[in-house]
């Protein structure tokens, strides 16, 4: 008897570690972010508006911001982009965007036949800050508080159940008034 | 034999062209030392986007960038220990193939041997229960013969 049951114990062990796994494989397609708890990378780059003006991190030192990652080439941004623009509406945080490997002709159309969701958009060529902020796909989103600490992580589009239920519940309610 | 061994070299001569000429990178480091750094870095950091390529054999752009970012640290005189940590702190461990020893990491490390050492555990019990049964019998035969 006893023969029988210590591997039938040891088979049944290894079954519910499996089972375990496989319930939780969704959630390894989402990559933790290393930056969370830590601040926001700086950058300076140029205003896809106005490339004179150069666009850095510590412009919004003190305040809630929003940093999406998006380009015209991805499809899941253009899925996102009502969702930003009810963002915007509801004038609760600024939205800074990040034109990731992007043709600055491309994008500045993209904004002016769909809207503009963003108070400014910096614009990476090289995708160096992309790299700072751990990007590995378009569209991301990072909400970074007025220290400048990176709070939370959005992979994939955001949609309104995200920014209500993730977002919005994380941030004080204070219109940031804009300027 | 030696036709063997012939057609063996040009086998593997074959193979080294083909996958020269299948290079995802092309990148050429100016020192060997630095050529073989190089190609090791990038073949034990994955693609974020791919995830089961490494850098070095994934064709997307952001695993390009992340070469340059790792050829640029190597030509700026950056340990391979700094190249790993650069990217780790943006990337997190997910990128290292190679997972370091950490708190999180440890059962990972542990459990080949600790299974390996459960097992040479009871096989030693069975071969122990074995011999000492073969010591009561030496015959061999379970029956109970007339005395």
């Amino acid at each position: 008897m006893n023969r029988f049951l210590l591997p039938l114990a040891g088979f049944m062990l290894l079954a519910v570690i499996l089972a375990i796994g496989i319930r939780h494989a969704p959630e390894k397609d989402i990559i933790a972010s290393p930056l969370i708890g830590k601040p926001a990378p700086n950058f300076a780059l140029p205003d896809l508006a106005d490339a004179a003006h150069t666009v850095r991190a510590a412009d919004f030192k003190g305040r809630w911001y929003l940093f999406n990652v998006w380009g015209t080439w991805c499809g899941d941004c253009r899925a996102e982009h009502d969702t930003l623009l009810e963002i915007r509406r509801a004038n609760v945080l600024p939205l800074v965007g990040l034109d990731w490997k992007d043709d600055d002709a491309q994008a500045r159309a993209w904004l002016t036949q769909l809207g503009n969701p963003y108070a400014v958009v910096a614009v990476d060529h090289a995708g160096r800050t992309a790299i700072d902020w751990g990007v590995y796909g378009a569209p991301e989103t990072f909400l970074v508080n007025p220290q400048g600490i990176v709070v939370y992580k959005v992979v994939g589009g955001l949609t309104h159940e995200v920014w209500t239920r993730e977002i919005l519940s994380r941030v004080p309610r204070q219109p940031f008034g804009g300027s | 034999m030696r036709l063997k061994a012939t057609a063996l070299a040009a086998l593997l001569a074959g193979f080294a062209l083909a996958r020269a000429a299948l290079a995802v990178d092309t990148t050429q480091m100016p020192t060997p030392q630095l050529e073989e750094r190089y190609l090791a870095l990038t073949h034990e950091l994955r693609c974020m986007q791919c995830q089961n390529e490494s850098l070095a054999d994934s064709p997307v752009e952001l695993a390009a960038d992340l070469r340059a970012e790792v050829r640029d640290m190597l030509l700026a005189g950056k340990s391979d220990a700094e190249v790993r940590a650069f990217m780790v702190a943006r990337y997190g461990d997910f990128i290292l193939f190679r997972p370091r020893f950490t708190a999180r990491t440890a059962w990972l490390w542990l459990a080949p041997g600790v299974l390996l050492l459960i097992g040479v555990g009871v096989l030693v019990r069975v071969l122990r229960q074995r011999s000492a049964l073969l010591a009561a019998d030496p015959t061999g035969v379970d029956e109970d013969g007339p005395p």
